[in-house]
């Protein structure tokens, strides 16, 4: 087991390595001069070259390169323009709040996904499966800041239940949190549920056919115990490595569900930040988030082969 | 479904005929019976008609101000009503719908090319593959709506840089599927009896292998379609992809969210408009991959 941890682990150093420097990369691609973007158009020729000092894009991007890598390896990621605090700091802030949402979306996208998964793999080419597939087919078709705008129409323009935006921290009031929560968070969910419905939906049919389920329904199980025991925990393997991308879903997601709610998460945060050209922040933003998704993605690979011993024994 | 039936019938029809059919017909001719298939060509062609004969069936100009028209809703003179600026919705969404063929396009075409090049490369040539592939799942590790404001935020906002940014961000995708496919048909006893024929690396590739490596990227392609649409309308709608006035749905959908309780419609249109693409070129993409790919079809 802990060798298939240590594999993972390993397996990431690379990746982030090539992350890194494709972000590093990405911002020295800006046309012109970053500085005197970043400046402004009033700005004055002292004004420019301060900045261009101040991110060190003076220096030859070799150094530069060097200058990256070690403020990576101290945990400094720079400063934010817009914020004027370390990129770093900015993130704790931010990303906590992208967390908690995304959770609730997560937790939105398994109960309903997995439930009308197996529900249609059950009930197969009956209403229920043809409704279930008719709404994960809606799910992953509908924009989902357009569900989020329909829903505000509806929910907070003409009836008024809830706020059109905002956002107030759990630890504040969780009530306050579920009102302002809810509707980026179903948003959020929909193309994921789709997704998980349409995935559950195939390996679960797969999984009833085989030979084992048949066993068990011939040696007399109740259909309960065939479905929940041998069917579906034979399904979720396969479907757990599915879970990265989810929630990688969800963070690309986030970025405009945040910014049409009004919520001050990461999404919203890079949103902004690349409108007013905060770069170092863009930069950091990227780096960080996706480092994040590559740790998750290793995460799911360790649980599917500790769930899955023929994986592991490979 | 009956449709299983009938294609196997069809299939043992094709085995047993006088002529046996050429397998594009005989898969078009599935295709053809596949219901969702149908359903989603006739939703995608609604947009993409619409799409190319914008300059016909639109006769105001989609960015013309007309105060005196503004808020009007759906009815009898603009049958999609008229924005806060009095301008047509109808022009608006239509030349919209243009701008995200366009886009859907290009990106489609870019992948084609680069992504099967890519992937190709990785497949066929097993030393270049390591490192290929190395520098694919890194770019891959990114969120895709991420990399792709990334990428605007340093080229500027504006359509080609949308279609430039979608594209480096879905080549290593498709890239990585080419590849795959390419790994399975290179070990067939075809390939071996070319290589055996003494044919270069190239002809090997490119006439041999290629052509039967294409079901999945065909299947990828048409899914890839609707990413690049809905992506392009969350960058435009986001204020990161064509600068306004220009009419796309993400535009227009930014622009209406201030008047969502007196003009819902601006908002709503191009809304459905957009849901109708993505979930036509899905319908297209599942189909297609009933037919073309039955490995990975959604069990009937």
């Amino acid at each position: 087991m802990l060798r298939v941890i240590a594999r993972g682990l390993l397996s990431a150093i690379p990746v982030l390595f090539l992350v890194s420097l494709i972000t590093f990369g990405l911002m020295r691609f800006i046309p012109g001069d970053p500085s005197a973007a970043i400046a402004g158009l009033a700005a004055t020729a002292q004004q420019i070259e301060a900045i261009r000092k101040d991110l060190g894009l003076d220096q030859p991007i070799l150094t530069q390169l060097l200058r990256w890598y070690a403020g990576l390896l101290r945990g400094d990621l720079g400063r934010s323009i817009l914020m004027g605090k370390s990129v770093l700091e900015v993130t704790f802030e931010r990303l906590p709040i992208t967390l908690a949402l995304s959770a609730y979306a997560l937790a939105i996208t398994l109960v309903f996904g997995l439930l009308s998964g197996i529900l249609a793999a059950l009930r197969q080419n009956t209403w229920v499966d043809q409704a279930a597939m008719m709404f994960s087919m809606l799910g992953i078709s509908v924009p989902n800041f357009f569900l989020g705008l329909l829903m505000i129409i509806l929910f907070s323009v003409h009836l008024g239940w809830l706020p059109t935006g905002g956002y107030i921290p759990f630890t504040q009031d969780p009530w306050g949190w579920l009102r302002t929560s809810t509707m980026p968070a179903i948003s959020l969910a929909l193309l994921q549920m789709g997704l998980l419905a349409r995935i559950t939906r195939s390996t679960m049919l797969e999984v009833l056919r085989q030979d084992y389920v048949r066993t068990a329904r011939a040696k007399g199980l109740p259909e309960r115990t065939v479905v929940m025991k041998h069917a579906l925990a034979n399904a979720l393997i396969p479907i757990t490595t599915v879970v990265g991308i989810i929630v990688s879903l969800l963070v690309s997601g986030a970025v405009v569900t945040e910014t049409l709610f009004s919520i001050p998460g990461m999404g919203q945060l890079l949103t902004s930040a690349v409108l007013n050209r905060d770069y170092p922040m863009v930069q950091g933003a990227l780096l960080l988030v996706t480092a994040f998704l590559v740790m998750i993605n290793i995460l799911v690979d360790i649980c599917y082969a500790l769930l899955d011993p023929r994986v592991r024994y490979e | 479904m009956s449709s299983s039936v009938e294609t196997a019938l069809l299939d043992a029809e094709d085995a047993r005929g006088p002529r046996r059919q050429h397998p594009a017909r005989a898969a078009l001719r599935r295709l053809l019976r596949h219901k969702l298939f149908l359903s989603g060509l006739v939703l995608f062609g609604i947009i993409l008609i619409a799409g190319l004969a914008a300059p016909w069936i639109t006769t105001a100009d989609p960015t013309r101000l007309s105060l005196r028209n503004k808020f009007l809703p759906p009815g009898e003179n603009f049958v999609f009503g008229t924005d806060n600026l009095g301008r047509s919705l109808w022009s608006r969404v239509v030349w919209g719908a243009q701008l995200s063929v366009i886009i859907g396009v290009s990106v489609v075409a870019l992948n084609a090319v680069f992504g099967t090049l890519f992937g190709a490369i990785a497949g066929y040539f097993r030393r270049l593959d390591n490192a290929m592939m190395r520098v694919n799942d890194a770019l891959m590790a990114f969120p895709a709506i991420l990399l792709a404001i990334g990428i605007t935020a340093v080229l500027g906002p504006s359509t080609v840089n949308v279609i430039l940014a979608l594209a480096i961000v879905y080549i290593p995708r498709t890239a990585r599927i080419v590849r795959a496919s390419v790994l399975v048909v290179r070990e067939m006893e075809y390939v071996q009896a070319a290589v055996a024929a003494g044919a270069g690396h190239w002809r090997i590739l490119f006439r041999h292998i290629l052509p039967n490596a294409m079901a999945p990227l065909i299947v990828q392609l048409s899914f890839l379609f609707a990413y690049a649409v809905l992506s392009e309308a969350t960058l435009s709608f986001l204020g990161l992809g064509a600068v306004p006035p220009t009419p796309t749905w993400g535009n227009i959908m930014a622009e209406g969210r201030q008047y969502m309780r007196e003009a819902p419609w601006i908002i709503t249109i191009p809304g459905v408009a957009l849901m109708i693409t993505v979930m036509g070129l899905n319908l297209l993409g599942d189909g297609l991959r009933d037919v073309l790919d039955p490995r990975l079809r959604i069990q009937q």
